[in-house]
């Protein structure tokens, strides 16, 4: 009774192509996490100023990065989706965006942990911290539309338009919210300055990048899975995958 | 000279909720037929008409208009299309007339006096400057159904067109796809009545409820 | 022929959204209430004094501004939604981007315009300074068709949801906040009898932009409402 014929081929094609990436990305986030945080965390030499509690950077920066640059690739997606008009790149839309949320919460948290003892607050209105606010409401609000609309078909291109949307705004709404704490803060927060870190200092920070990356791909990829499989689950080739117990 | 086909659909697949409601279903539409498509309630015929309109996506297929596929060509399409649905696009706050007229203003028609005519004829004398809403149903029905005397489109998609008329209305609205068919248009419509004047070239189109 | 016909198809869906705004004027009135209101409950807040009110006044009308703007915005789409309208402007052979256009332009008419003309007596309730009034008028004037383009965007994504008034808020705020931010930096430098010039060029390259992106963005999501 089920007989599908032309997506058929496209959805099992990405759902093994998920398969196929997903140990490379496993074994990224394990190896530089393990390497990463050991070496960030305990070996890694104190600062000079912040002493250790500088070393929630390998938690924070990391997070900020992929707090964005999940937010690009789920835009890139979503233009795909609706320019070429294809479904699997929808439910990648989907499956980034409570990653990319994820990630935005820990910067958010953790830059207020760090800022607890370095600024005297839990919560300054500096421009980045504002910019990753903003960028937190713009992914839940991708969210919250996906999970009002009950047919998931038209939800998926609605969260589309709105990252499209997003991201052409996000620019504009970092400029301005740069450009408003130069003119109402003035130098009231003096930034770190992240140029001058010491290489014993960046390596793992970048390595922490590496897993941190790793890991949103190795999340986002079964999340992708999961949706294809639910899209797809009266399709023969989903049958045949739940027949043989994988 | 004579279109044929002017409509075809090819393999159109469409599901809802989980639930499929027709696949792979073709068939195509000359010039000059009428189609009518019966079905149980939730059979999918609102969907399939959605669909042919352009409204809704198929999940599988497509739909082809003077052979052109009606996704990359909507615009031509649209301007050969009159669709009536459930929801009429009768605005209740407006008069009867103001509606006609913005309805021709939106598809390219040209306005003139004969709008208060035709308001006329569908017998909705006097009652052209009142808002739609305080209308009976079959009044507000038949406001809508003046578009079918004022259009140069050549497919009508309509949806369960006589629900509320009376049978002088049903009777004029049938004498008027005659005319609409002689003229070389074609109709697709969905009704739960048979239609009760006698179509040359009537199609019927049978959906079935699935599970 | 064709342009004619354009034209013909704007100001006819133009002129409805307006009528039906002016037929119930409820729609007018209620915004400018409930901007006056929301402005009066500032200095009941905060206290009277005037040179508190005057540094926050920019600020305050512009909050204001983006809060009234929202509630005629669920309404923009919403009844052509139910009635059936918004399909016969699909189905129509002009581009939809076009009656977006329209119905946005209408939609500022009914509710922005009202506001920018009252502002002068927002402004003074606030104890602005006198050549702030110009700078106030004058974003307003710029900021509040930004403000409709960019909530019709939500508010095209959320037509077809049961519920979609609160959903939208939350979609459209954060996309406001470049429009508050250079809008009330421009007021505030004109209270301080500085040139306000680059702000408001900001402000227009971003109505450019929004003119040109949002038509197309709104009708491709109302696209999406009636499927």
């Amino acid at each position: 009774m089920w007989k599908w014929l032309h997506p058929y081929a496209k959805a099992e094609r990405a759902y093994q192509l998920c398969n196929t990436l997903l140990p490379y990305f496993a074994v990224i986030t394990v190896v530089c996490l393990a390497v990463g945080w050991v070496w960030g965390l305990a070996y890694a030499p104190a600062d000079y100023q912040q002493k250790d509690s500088y070393r929630i950077i390998f938690i924070h920066v990391p997070s900020a990065i992929l707090s964005m640059g999940a937010y690009s690739s789920m835009a890139i997606a979503a233009i795909i989706a609706l320019v070429w008009q294809i479904r699997n790149a929808e439910l990648a839309v989907i499956s980034i965006a409570p990653v990319g949320a994820a990630m935005t919460a820990i910067a958010l948290i953790t830059g207020a942990a760090w800022g607890k003892p370095m600024w005297g607050a839990w919560w300054v209105w500096d421009a980045r911290l504002t910019s990753e606010l903003i960028l937190l409401f713009l992914y839940l609000g991708v969210l919250s539309l996906y999970h009002a609309f009950e047919d998931k078909k038209s939800a998926g291109r609605a969260a589309c338009i709105l990252a499209v949307v997003g991201v052409i705004n996000l620019p504009i709404i970092h400029f301005s919210v740069e450009w408003w704490n130069t003119l109402h803060q003035g130098a009231t927060i003096t930034k770190f300055d992240t140029s001058a870190i010491d290489p014993s200092m960046l390596w793992p920070l970048l390595i922490n990048i590496a897993a941190f990356a790793g890991f949103v791909g190795v999340v986002t990829l079964i999340r992708l899975k999961n949706e294809i499989l639910q899209c797809e689950k009266h399709r023969p080739w989903v049958r045949e995958l739940i027949g043989r117990g994988e | 000279m004579r279109i044929t086909n002017l409509l075809e659909i090819k393999s159109v697949t469409c599901t809802k909720q989980e639930r499929c409601l027709f696949e792979s279903l073709s068939f195509s539409l000359e010039a000059g037929q009428i189609m009518q498509i019966e079905g149980p309630n939730g059979a999918g015929k609102t969907s399939l008409l959605r669909i042919i309109a352009g409204f809704a996506r198929p999940d599988d297929g497509e739909i082809l208009f003077d052979n052109k596929s009606i996704s990359q060509y909507y615009d031509e399409f649209a301007a050969q299309l009159l669709f009536i649905g459930h929801k009429t696009g009768v605005n209740g706050q407006l008069s009867a007339y103001e509606n006609v007229c913005h309805w021709l203003h939106v598809h390219g028609c040209k306005v003139d006096e004969q709008a208060y005519d035709l308001l006329a004829d569908l017998g909705l004398v006097g009652l052209e400057d009142v808002p739609v809403r305080t209308l009976s149903a079959g009044q507000q029905r038949r406001v809508a159904l003046v578009r079918l005397w004022h259009n140069n489109a050549k497919l009508w998609i309509l949806d369960e067109p006589f629900t509320a008329l009376d049978k002088k209305g049903v009777a004029l609205l049938q004498a008027q796809f005659k005319k609409h068919l002689a003229q070389g248009g074609s109709i697709l419509l969905t009704t739960h009545q048979d239609l009760t004047t006698h179509f040359d070239a009537l199609k019927t189109l049978v959906l079935e409820y699935q599970f | 022929m064709a342009q004619h016909s354009y034209w013909q198809l704007f100001t006819s869906v133009y002129r409805k959204d307006v009528t039906l705004a002016f037929r119930q004027r409820s729609e007018i009135v209620n915004p400018l209430l409930f901007f006056l209101i929301v402005i009066t409950l500032f200095p009941l807040a905060i206290g009277p004094e005037p040179a508190l009110l005057a540094r926050m006044a920019p600020g305050i009308i512009w909050v204001a501004a983006l809060l009234s703007t929202m509630l005629g915005l669920d309404k923009l789409f919403r009844d052509d939604f139910n009635d059936g309208s918004l399909e016969q402007l699909i189905a129509s052979p002009y581009p939809l981007s076009l009656s977006v256009l329209a119905k946005v332009s209408a939609h500022w008419t009914t509710t922005g315009l009202p506001m920018v003309i009252m502002a002068p007596v927002f402004a003074l309730l606030m104890n602005l300074e006198a050549q702030a009034l110009g700078a106030t008028v004058l974003t307003l004037l710029i900021g509040t068709p930004l403000l409709s383009f960019i909530g019709a965007i939500g508010a095209a994504l959320t037509v077809g949801l049961q519920k979609g008034g609160i959903l939208m808020s939350l979609l459209v705020l954060p996309l406001y906040i470049p429009v508050l931010i250079f809008a009330t930096s421009a007021i505030d430098t004109s209270s301080m009898s500085l040139a306000y010039g680059g702000q408001l060029a900001i402000l227009g390259a971003m109505l450019a932009i929004a003119c040109v992106c949002a038509p197309i963005a709104i009708s491709s999501a109302l696209k999406v409402s009636v499927s």
